[in-house]
């Protein structure tokens, strides 16, 4: 790791104030599971980190009847054990329950791992399944708008993800395939009947450029929202991430296998 | 025996500090004065290096000095050696490639050391190891052993033509093929092993320090085996005489072979320290120890085998290519011949075996001996093919074996080995009783009705361990003896110091050579305290690897105990006016059988010491040494059953069962056995499931770290079910064989046989991934 320097501010303008005027290159700092992993493989080399987990205002999670918001700096670990998104939004919690090992779960949060869009994140796949709402210091974007491609984001410089927000899914299901090695995604499917009938089908871990909806999939869904609907389509290859771990026809043939696995689980 | 002694699960003594963060590693090492060095490694496979300029980076803060290959060449700073040599079959010496600590004129692998700055503190070593630029003239590089032999490959060394490093053979091939000539069926496969990365929980790391006021070296370094890193060091490196050199490898975070070598850092930190004349500490991060730690395996192998229209197999012949990465690394001559070919014979009775082995240099990282060393590419190809020919023959797995048992002992093999006793039908009856093997297909069926597949895999395996006779592996090539020495010192209240060459680094070795001493006098294991690991306090000793530590070091220590003990009885009988024939020890006291005299344990001791009362002419004191040399190796064998359910619609595999039924000979503490299969198992199926190392075609490491190296976790394996059976070694005091590796060399094959009984597609290579998996069922349908 290089040299660095740390500040930890106590409001989202003191945090905006720091990213401006650092000297080289300021980062934000959440949970750290993603960026320290890189500073220590000297892959990255901000010269201040501006530490958000100590803002009272990215921390927290509101529960109101179907309405969820979850503040940026929430751990994974208290989005998984929260009563209230575990009764609205069971698949949700189980979602996050399932990223990586308690470790990662009790340091990492949902506002870092939404920043990064790591094309194997699992939460990108729920939010856009589910239609969720990003909301940063300066405005509020839906998942469609926010989550552009691999690692990119429509997140400006100087823009904080203070929290996401969703209206809980009538029924959702989580299937996780895992790579071997980082047990990460290799394809992980969320399925969602929303509130107003339409479905969602969020993949991640699987496609070339990130998280997607598989549309074809929403489509054939709402008429029936069971897994044998899916039986007549095919998963387009070249839209799939091909690497040492997997072909991207494996990929295409993992997508519809995981997805009939979330709807079987949908609840 | 007391209650702690042979055959007793008594709990670990070293536990305590393991398990509460309290062990002591290299890298806690800390000396006054202490620097930190970092090495300058190159990014390329293959390149030239056409200079070094350091002037930016000796501007950095806290740079105290950087050293590259020429001046360790002109320091005289000796080449890596190969402790073994192996000849071709046309009788010349194997081809060394010259391997220098650091790197001066080319650099033939991803992370080969070309530089190291010494630096106040480890991050500043760092930050200017990365502005030492180093002009690099790119070469094409190779990394396929196959590939390497081909015409017009890119060549690595000047000394060794085509890439050959050694084309060895073992065995009469003219009356292994006129065998298979003339046989009713040939069972033919192509057999890949593939490379593992060894992956121990601490990386290595060593502290060199250089004491200019004694004009004496201490090296703290990462060793399964110091006092052989002394002895290198001195004699053939030159960093350091050896009588002024003092080697200690203290706790050690498991080595599993790799730390068996001496590597160019230790050298480097040492011979840094000298020329800088302040302490140098190096830790490897993970990412190093993918690139640098001597990787295992890394076979392909054509194979026939040739059965009689009885099925009885009449012949073998074994086509092998080793992949050495780029240089020959200590043992990596040994490793995929002498520890490899001559157990090709497996548990059958062959009466004709011929095996050929060219040995491969390729832009990798060096291979050598990794848990098994050798002996699971043997397990593997002779395993999966007997399985395949009995899938081909159309007889069940277990009736083909039987059929070729070797069931009389001692039997001489056509390569080399003499297994000296066995009981290949007892471990297969009890493996196939405790995996049920009788009721599988109606498991196989339900599992159908669930959309899965069953499959059940079988690998009855044999190894040898204990090694190993010096005039045998002399004879063979090995540049140095492997017997054991140790040193019994009992101090004069009675408690027990026992000093052994072996080096323990998870083995539990602080516990089960104290049972020597529970068993022997009756005393508690907590009064025996294990000395290892110090070429200052230790007698010269050959180390750990091989699992050779029970039979040959506490062999050692057996002999030495012997020494004791009747020294100790001489005492008490002129003491108690008996005669010597008559006492006996037991429960920590010192009797005449039969009457009621008797002496306390520490008596006999403290008179030994105060001189007082001994025999006309014997010496005062208690402390005795012994070296054994083993007469052979020795031959643990086993059956392994591993039953899986394949998920056709991902290729994902589960293990539902797996069963080992191992012949270890004697045993001195169950649990540490259990422990050691537990392990073993666990690296096995990692490589049969999980772990490939892959390098691209530019000789680039792609999985240089665990987001890509898929290493076993406790959620990829079952409930062991371990069975240990009991043929008692012939040849060593203890009767025991050895337990280290087995776990590692038998349980590849049972878990490929199992995947591809389930799936009908016998094309399968290792790891067998989700994906590869999903492919072999597809292909097959
Ligand atoms: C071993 C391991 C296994 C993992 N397994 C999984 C898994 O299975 N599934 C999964 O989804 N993830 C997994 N992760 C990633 C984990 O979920 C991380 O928590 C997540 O990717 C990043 O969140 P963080 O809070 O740690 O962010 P950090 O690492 O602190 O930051 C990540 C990036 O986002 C930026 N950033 C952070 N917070 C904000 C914000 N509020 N606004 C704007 N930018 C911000 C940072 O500047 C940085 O660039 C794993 C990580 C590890 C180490």
């Amino acid at each position: 790791m290089y040299e660095t320097s740390y500040q930890r501010p106590s409001s989202i303008d003191e945090a905006i104030k720091l990213l401006g005027d650092g000297e080289g290159e300021a980062k934000l700092l959440s949970g750290g599971m993603t960026l320290i992993p890189t500073m220590k493989q000297r892959l990255a080399m901000p010269s201040v980190l501006i530490d958000l987990r100590h803002i009272s205002d990215l921390k927290g999670i509101s529960v109101d009847g179907s309405k969820i918001r979850i503040g940026g700096a929430t751990t994974h670990a208290e989005i998984a054990r929260h009563d209230g998104i575990k009764a609205a939004a069971p698949s949700f919690a189980y979602l996050a329950g399932l990223i990586g090992d308690p470790a990662v779960r009790h340091m990492g949060t949902i506002g870092g791992s939404v920043a990064n869009f790591d094309p194997a994140a699992d939460y990108p796949a729920a939010l856009l399944a589910i239609g969720a709402t990003i909301h940063t210091n300066t405005r509020e974007l839906s998942a469609d708008e926010f989550f552009l491609g691999m690692f990119e984001t429509a997140l400006e410089e100087n823009e904080i993800v203070t929290a996401v927000s969703f209206e809980a899914p009538q029924a959702g299901g989580w299937e996780k395939f895992r790579n071997p090695a980082s047990r990460y995604a290799m394809c992980a499917v969320f399925v969602a009947k929303r509130t107003d009938g339409s479905v969602g089908v969020g993949v991640t871990g699987a496609g070339n450029n990130g998280a997607f909806r598989w549309t074809e999939a929403e489509s054939a869904l709402s008429g029936s929202f069971d897994g044998s609907a899916l039986d007549g389509l095919t998963v387009d290859e070249g839209a799939m991430m091909s690497d040492i771990h997997g072909t991207s026809a494996y990929r295409a043939n993992l997508t519809k296998v995981v997805a009939k696995r979330a709807l079987a689980k949908a609840k | 025996m007391g209650v702690e002694g042979i055959g007793a699960k008594v709990l670990r003594k070293e536990d305590r500090r393991f398990i509460t963060g309290r062990g002591r590693y290299v890298d806690d090492m800390s000396v006054p004065g202490m620097k930190h060095g970092a090495f300058v490694r190159s990014p390329h496979a293959h390149a030239k290096i056409k200079g070094i300029d350091t002037s930016a980076a000796r501007e950095m803060p806290g740079v105290i000095d950087i050293l590259d290959g020429q001046q360790l060449k002109a320091d005289r700073i000796g080449n890596l050696i190969c402790g073994w040599a192996v000849s071709s079959k046309d009788g010349s010496p194997m081809k060394m490639g010259a391997y220098p600590a650091l790197a001066d004129e080319t650099v033939r692998y991803v992370g080969q050391p070309v530089a190291i700055v010494v630096a106040e503190t480890r991050a500043q070593a760092r930050d200017a190891a990365e502005v030492v630029m180093v002009d690099y003239e790119e070469m094409p590089a190779v990394v396929g052993s196959e590939a390497a032999l081909a015409d017009g490959a890119p060549q690595l060394h000047p000394e060794a033509e085509g890439n050959l490093c050694f084309d060895w053979e073992i065995g009469d091939e003219a009356a292994a093929t006129s065998a298979i000539s003339g046989a009713a069926h040939i069972t033919r496969m192509k057999i890949i092993n593939n490379r593992l990365v060894p992956n121990p929980m601490e990386p290595r790391a060593a502290l060199g320090h250089y004491d200019p006021a004694e004009d004496h070296y201490t090296c703290w370094t990462t060793s399964q085996n110091p006092h052989v890193a002394r002895l290198v060091m001195s004699a053939f490196y030159n960093v350091a005489p050896e009588h002024k050199l003092r080697v200690i490898a203290p706790d050690v975070g498991g080595g599993f072979g790799s730390k068996i070598y001496i590597y160019p850092e230790e050298i480097v930190c040492l011979w840094a320290s000298k020329r800088t004349e302040v302490p140098v500490k190096w830790t490897s991060d993970r990412t190093e120890a993918f690139l640098t730690d001597a990787h295992g395996r890394d076979h392909v192998t054509h194979v026939e085998m040739a059965f009689d229209a009885d099925h009885k197999i009449v012949g073998l012949k074994v086509d092998t290519k080793a992949n050495l990465g780029a240089y020959m690394s200590l043992f990596s001559s040994a490793t995929p011949t002498y520890l490899y070919a001559t157990l090709l014979s497996g548990q059958y009775d062959i009466p004709a075996i011929y095996a050929n082995v060219k040995g491969v240099y390729t832009n990798t990282a060096p291979v050598d001996a990794y848990r098994g060393a050798g002996r699971p590419e043997a397990t593997y190809v002779v395993e999966r093919t007997i399985e395949t020919a009995a899938r081909e023959l159309g007889l069940s797995p277990a009736e083909l074996r039987r059929k070729n048992f070797i069931r009389s002992f001692p039997h001489q093999t056509p390569v080399i080995m003499n297994y000296d006793t066995g009981d290949f039908e007892a471990t297969l009856e009890a493996g196939m009783k405790a995996a049920d093997v009788a009721g599988f297909e109606a498991r196989r069926e339900e599992a159908k009705g669930r959309g899965k597949l069953r499959g059940l895999g079988m690998s009855c395996y044999i190894e040898a361990c204990g090694i190993a006779p010096s005039k045998a592996v002399g004879s063979l090539g090995a540049g140095v003896g492997l017997w054991e020495s140790a040193e019994v010192r009992v101090n004069p209240v009675g408690t027990v110091e026992i000093l052994t060459g072996s080096h323990s680094h998870g083995q539990g070795h602080e516990t089960t050579f104290a049972q020597l001493v529970a068993e022997r006098f009756g005393l508690p294991i907590d009064n025996v305290q294990i000395v290892h690991g110090d070429t200052d306090k230790v007698q010269f000793g050959m180390g750990t690897y091989g699992s050779r530590s029970g039979a040959v070091g506490m062999s050692a220590i057996v002999k030495a105990l012997d020494k004791v003990e009747a020294k100790a009885k001489k005492i008490a009988a002129h003491v108690l006016e008996a005669d010597e024939g008559d006492i006996v020890i037991e429960n920590g006291e010192v009797k005449v059988v039969g009457t009621d005299k008797k002496l306390g344990w520490h008596e006999v001791c403290l008179g030994a010491y105060t001189g007082h009362n001994l025999p006309d002419g014997m010496e005062p004191g208690l402390k005795e040494g012994a070296f054994y040399d083993p007469q052979n190796f020795t031959f643990p064998a086993g059956c392994y059953i591993c039953e899986v359910e394949v998920d056709p619609e991902t290729g994902t595999t589960e293990i539902i069962q797996f069963v080992a039924a191992d012949d270890f000979g004697n045993i001195i503490n169950p649990m540490i056995v259990e422990g050691q299969v537990h392990g073993g198992l666990a690296q096995g199926i990692g490589q049969a499931l999980l772990e490939g190392t892959h390098y691209d075609e530019a000789g680039q490491l792609v999985t240089a770290s665990y987001m890509d190296y898929a290493m076993p976790r406790a959620w990829d394996l079952p409930m062991f079910k371990v069975e240990t059976l009991v043929t008692a070694c012939t040849t060593n005091p203890l009767g025991i064989k050895g337990c280290g590796e087995a776990g590692a060399i038998g349980s590849p094959p049972a878990v490929i046989n199992a995947i591809t009984d389930a799936i009908g597609n016998n094309d399968l290579s290792m790891p067998a991934t989700p994906e590869k998996v999903w492919n072999a069922i597809h292909a097959a349908s």
